[in-house]
Order: structure tokens, then C-alpha cells, then sequence
């Protein structure tokens, strides 16, 4: 009996290793098969899983002629990849790329800086209205998002004919401001800022360092993984949020993928080929940023969970 | 700590603003709208009492939204768990080819609502759609899937179980990996066999899982909103018309903000009900070691 045996809590980073259950019995079941009957369940599953993903990508390679035709053609005679092109000059996906990226990207560097910040104030300084302010904040966290939305669009329409054009209705600062800073987030940095030893920052607080020094030179790097955690949730919410987008943006040149995708779905919805096409380009880049950081991805995703638990 | 003061409010006010201009006050806003008459016709909002939720029994469409949501929700989230908890399962071992299977079922977290939308309407088009052919290879006749009343609600289940099938894996592998060894080893040793084994050692150890995922699960379900704008638009016949969708459309497609509002606050006690209830019954069940 070891307890090395017992794997800690935060080894899910989808590549680490360890016995399943109960080995012994289980070995001595296997010999009837030349590898692991879990296979026989594992193979039907991720054929299920990733299907989708092919017939989309066999799709996007046929020519229209191939794609209309029952039975379906499962192996396309000739690779169409004009589809491509079809597809990028009927709509900028390019733009909506670039659109979605830098509302993700502005979003997560906000999110980062504005719940650092206060969730630093709330973790550490005892000020004037602190616990009341709090409540408030998480307060709002329960409320779902469908409860705000006809007021934070009246709101943002307000805001760009009277304050700043560009934060405004149909325009890409209206996907950024109202998410900019979130309670999630507050309360999650809060929380983990929470768990650090309080000597570090006491002691560099002797030697006169400012409040925003310490925070900056000593208590972020320390919160490293939860800062990568908040930008990863943030991103991804941010990168298919589709649902304010569709209310907030009517130009196609101001459009994020999934609007922009839905946009050009509602104009060619038979046109399948063309279709899948646009669809190709608008998940790959999310699905090269997951693989390339999936590690990352799993263990933000997992932090949820196990902060539930 | 006199400086704390200004230090603490310096620091939270710019987040602070944010969240109050664009959480609290519509909270508070839409809330007052939900008593008023306020849509295109009407210049003015008069203060209408409860009419906007009065209106909301007596509307049939409503009945019908609030029934496909609790079918929708009734569905998807004990499936999505079943199918999380069972790759996970399978998965939670060191066989070959591991991290592609589990690669595979992450692989669906990374697609948006949108674009998974789109695949399966593909999938599921009743003339050229790859499934009935699947279907018509085992002689089940061909569907109307999407375009069929008493299909389409089903269909979007499945697109989006399957899109949420990464997330419960990985919520479920988590807790798995955290169950020590050492239990299951004892077990094992009594004489318990595998499924013994999972019934009384790993299903309760999971338990605080399995009610995080029920309750996020259900949470999301109340909301369903991007499949159906873009499978069916709540058709055919309003047989997949759920809340956020008729939200939705009385809020910006009718404009009748009053009533919209009203809608809204009533999702969100169902949301509450539900999670309480939720919460209420896995501590009967739930079982935390520490």
C-alpha cells in the first residue's frame, strides 16, 4: 500500500497518467482480448465525437452537385477547395476574424487589470462601504444575463450618441465596455488572492512600497495560474458569446464570427458547401488556440468544477 | 488605515463602475420596466401595474415556451451528464491512444453554439442529411427532423448534448482523478467487484460533481437561445419556441420592452426555484470527504 498511489487533486491536465482501478482483477480479465476492452467502448464513442467535424470538413471539400445527392458521398471525387474562396467572397470572414479578436483580446486584458485591481482592494484593504459594495457585486452574479439585456442596450445606445461614439450601438465597443470587468471575475482573483500568505506583502509594505507596487511586483506573479484561469474562461466566453452581439451589431463590417457566421448561414442556408466553408474558417482558429493550449483550457474549465465541489 | 480608504475605493472603482452601469442598474431598471407599457406604439411608459405578467398566463405561446424549455431541460441535462460521467469513466485509465480520446471529447468545448448549430443542421437535413441515410441503412424511414413539430425539439437535445459532452468529461475527469487509489484498492481487496465498486465508492465520491454539473447544466438549459435562433427560429408551429427565444423576440423583434421584461424576471425566478430545489435535494445526497 502506497500513497503515492492517491493522484492530487490538480493532476487534470488531460496528458497525466495514472493506474485504473483496481488493476489487479482487471489484468487478470484482459488476457481474452490483446488490449484493453475499454477500447471496444472508447472507438464507437470518439467516431460519434468526431464525426461531426469530418462530415463538416468532407462537406467543405465537395463540389454542390456531390453535396446534393442521397445517398451522401462519403468520399468526394473531386476536391473542391473553390469553396473556399467562394465562401470569403461572399462574406469578410477575415474582418469577423479580426473583429472577434480584438474583442477577445481587449476583453481579457481588461478583465485582467480592472479584477485584479478590485479584487486585490477587496481581498486585502478595509475601506469605507467595502461589504456592502461587495454584496452588490455578487448579487448581480446571479442575475442571468437575459434579465439586463433591454436596459444594457438601452444603456449603450445611450452612450455612443452621447458619450463616445465608438462604445456605441453597431460598433465593436459595445461587445467590449459592458464586459470589461465582470464580478466572476472580481470574486474569483478575490478568492485566490485570499490564499497567499499575507508576510511577503506585509514585509515589502516595511520597506515603503506602495499599495500598487506590492499588488504589481509581489502578489500577481504569485497569482499567476489564476490570472491564466480568468483570461482563459474570459476568452472563451467572450470569443462565442453571440447572444449581445446579435442585439448590439447590425453592420456586417462590425461583426464577431459566430454573428457573422449566422449571417451568412441566414443568406446562403442552402448552400451547403459554401456553407460548411465559412464554418471551417470560423472554428479553426478557436480549435488551433484550444489544441495549442489545451492544458490550459482543461485545468480553467476543471477549476470551475472543482470550485463547486 | 485612513489611507485604505482612498487606496480600497482608487483601486475597485473602475471595475465597480462597470459592473454598476452595466449589471446593477438594469437589474433594477428592467425591473421597473417589467410594470410598465413600454413598446413602439406608445410614446409615453405608463406604469401598468402587473398587466405585463397578468398578460404572460393568458398568453399560449408563453404556456407552450415554459413546457418546451422543462421538456428541453428534463433531457439535456441528465444526458449530458449519463454521457460525461460514462467517457469519463472509460477514459479515466492508462490505455493506448488515452489523450486522443480524451483530446477527441475535449475537442467539442472549442466550438462555438453557432457553428456546432450549423453541422448538425447538416446532419439532420431531411433530404441530403447524412443521418437519414444512416437511419435508412437499418430501415428506419426517412425524418423531417428540424422541419417536423415533434422532431425538432429532440434534435436540438442532441446537438447539444453533444456540444456540452468536453465540458461534463472534463468536469467529471477532474473529480475522478481525485478519488484516492487506496479506497478503491480496499475495496477491491474485500471482494467488491468493478461495479460494486463504482456504485458505492465512486458514484458518492463524485457526488459533488454530479450536483455542480446539475445545477450549471440546468442553468445553461433555461437559457437556451443560440441553437434555436439559428435551427429553427422557435418553428416549426412554435414547437421549439423556449423562454430566452420568446424573450428574444418580444424584446427585439416586437420591441415591446414592457413585456420582454416581464418575461425576463419570470426566467429568473424559474432559475432560482429550480437551483434551490436543486441544492435543497443533493444534500441528501451529496457527500463531501473533507
Amino acid at each position: 500500500m502506497t500513497v503515492t498511489s492517491a493522484p492530487a487533486r490538480g493532476g487534470i491536465s488531460g496528458i497525466r497518467r495514472q493506474p485504473g482501478h483496481g488493476d489487479a482483477p482487471r489484468a487478470r480479465r484482459r488476457r481474452w482480448l490483446p488490449f484493453s476492452p475499454w477500447h471496444l467502448v472508447l472507438i464507437p464513442a470518439t467516431l460519434v465525437l468526431l464525426f461531426p467535424f469530418v462530415w463538416l470538413l468532407i462537406t467543405s471539400l465537395e463540389t454542390p452537385a456531390e453535396a446534393l445527392r442521397f445517398p451522401p458521398v462519403l468520399d468526394p471525387h473531386v476536391i473542391r477547395f473553390a469553396n473556399y474562396s467562394d465562401a470569403l467572397a461572399s462574406a469578410p470572414f477575415v474582418r469577423f476574424f479580426i473583429n472577434s479578436a480584438v474583442v477577445a483580446v481587449l476583453t481579457v486584458l481588461s478583465n485582467l487589470v480592472l479584477c485584479s485591481l478590485a479584487g486585490y482592494a477587496f481581498a486585502r484593504f478595509r475601506f469605507l462601504g467595502r461589504t456592502a459594495l461587495f454584496a452588490v457585486l455578487m448579487a448581480t452574479l446571479m442575475v442571468p444575463f437575459q434579465v439586463t439585456m433591454i436596459p444594457q442596450f438601452i444603456i449603450t445606445k445611450w452612450l455612443g450618441v452621447h458619450v463616445l461614439a465608438a462604445a456605441g450601438i453597431d460598433h465593436l465597443g459595445a461587445l467590449i465596455l459592458p464586459n470589461c470587468a465582470t464580478a466572476f471575475g472580481i470574486f474569483f482573483l478575490r478568492q485566490f488572492f485570499k490564499t497567499l500568505p499575507l508576510e511577503y506583502e506585509e514585509s515589502a509594505r516595511v520597506d515603503g512600497a506602495n499599495r500598487l507596487t506590492v499588488m504589481i511586483r509581489i502578489v500577481l506573479p504569485l497569482a499567476t495560474p489564476a490570472l491564466a484561469t480568468l483570461a482563459a474562461l474570459t476568452f472563451i466566453d467572450s470569443w462565442n458569446n453571440f447572444l449581445w452581439p446579435l442585439i448590439a451589431i447590425t453592420s456586417t463590417d462590425q461583426m464577431t464570427l459566430p454573428l457573422g457566421l449566422a449571417t451568412f448561414q441566414g443568406a446562403h442556408s442552402t448552400e451547403w458547401t459554401l456553407l460548411m466553408a465559412g464554418n471551417v474558417m470560423s472554428l479553426a482558429p478557436m480549435l488551433a488556440v484550444f489544441f495549442l493550449a489545451q492544458r490550459y483550457f482543461i485545468r480553467s474549465v476543471a477549476a470551475t468544477g472543482l470550485a463547486g465541489t | 488605515m485612513a489611507s485604505d480608504h482612498f487606496a480600497g475605493w482608487a483601486f475597485v472603482t473602475p471595475g465597480v463602475v462597470i459592473i454598476l452601469l452595466f449589471g446593477a442598474v438594469p437589474i433594477v431598471w428592467s425591473a421597473v420596466m417589467s410594470f410598465q407599457r413600454n413598446n413602439l406604439l406608445s410614446p409615453s411608459t405608463p406604469f401598468v401595474g402587473v398587466a405585463n405578467y397578468t398578460q404572460m398566463v393568458h398568453d399560449p405561446i408563453v404556456v407552450q415556451a415554459i413546457q418546451h424549455t422543462l421538456i428541453y431541460t428534463a433531457l439535456f441535462v441528465p444526458g449530458t451528464m449519463v454521457v460525461g460521467l460514462f467517457l469519463a469513466v472509460a477514459m479515466n485509465r492508462k490505455i493506448r491512444f488515452i489523450s486522443f480520446y480524451r483530446t477527441a471529447a475535449y475537442a467539442t468545448m472549442a466550438i462555438s453554439t453557432i457553428s456546432e448549430a450549423i453541422v448538425f443542421i447538416w446532419l439532420f437535413d431531411p433530404s441530403y442529411g447524412v443521418v437519414n441515410y444512416f437511419f435508412s441503412l437499418v430501415g428506419i424511414p426517412q425524418q423531417q427532423f428540424l422541419n417536423s413539430p415533434s422532431e425538432a425539439l429532440y434534435v436540438i437535445v442532441a446537438m447539444t448534448i453533444w456540444g456540452w459532452t468536453g465540458f461534463s468529461v472534463v468536469i467529471y475527469l477532474a473529480a475522478l482523478q481525485g478519488i484516492p487509489q487506496t479506497l478503491l484498492e480496499a475495496a477491491s481487496i474485500d471482494g467488491a467487484g468493478p461495479w460494486r465498486a463504482f456504485r458505492r465508492i465512486t458514484l458518492p465520491l463524485l457526488s459533488p460533481a454530479s450536483l455542480f454539473l446539475a445545477v450549471w447544466l440546468t442553468i445553461n438549459a433555461l437559457q437556451l437561445f443560440d441553437e434555436v435562433y439559428l435551427s429553427t427560429q422557435g418553428g416549426p408551429l412554435n414547437a421549439t419556441t423556449v423562454l430566452v427565444y420568446y424573450l428574444y423576440n418580444q424584446a427585439f423583434q416586437q420591441f415591446n420592452f414592457g413585456y420582454a421584461s416581464a418575461i425576463a424576471y419570470f426566467l429568473f425566478l424559474v432559475i432560482i426555484v429550480v437551483t434551490v430545489i436543486q441544492f435543497r435535494a443533493g444534500k441528501r445526497f451529496t457527500y463531501y470527504r473533507s
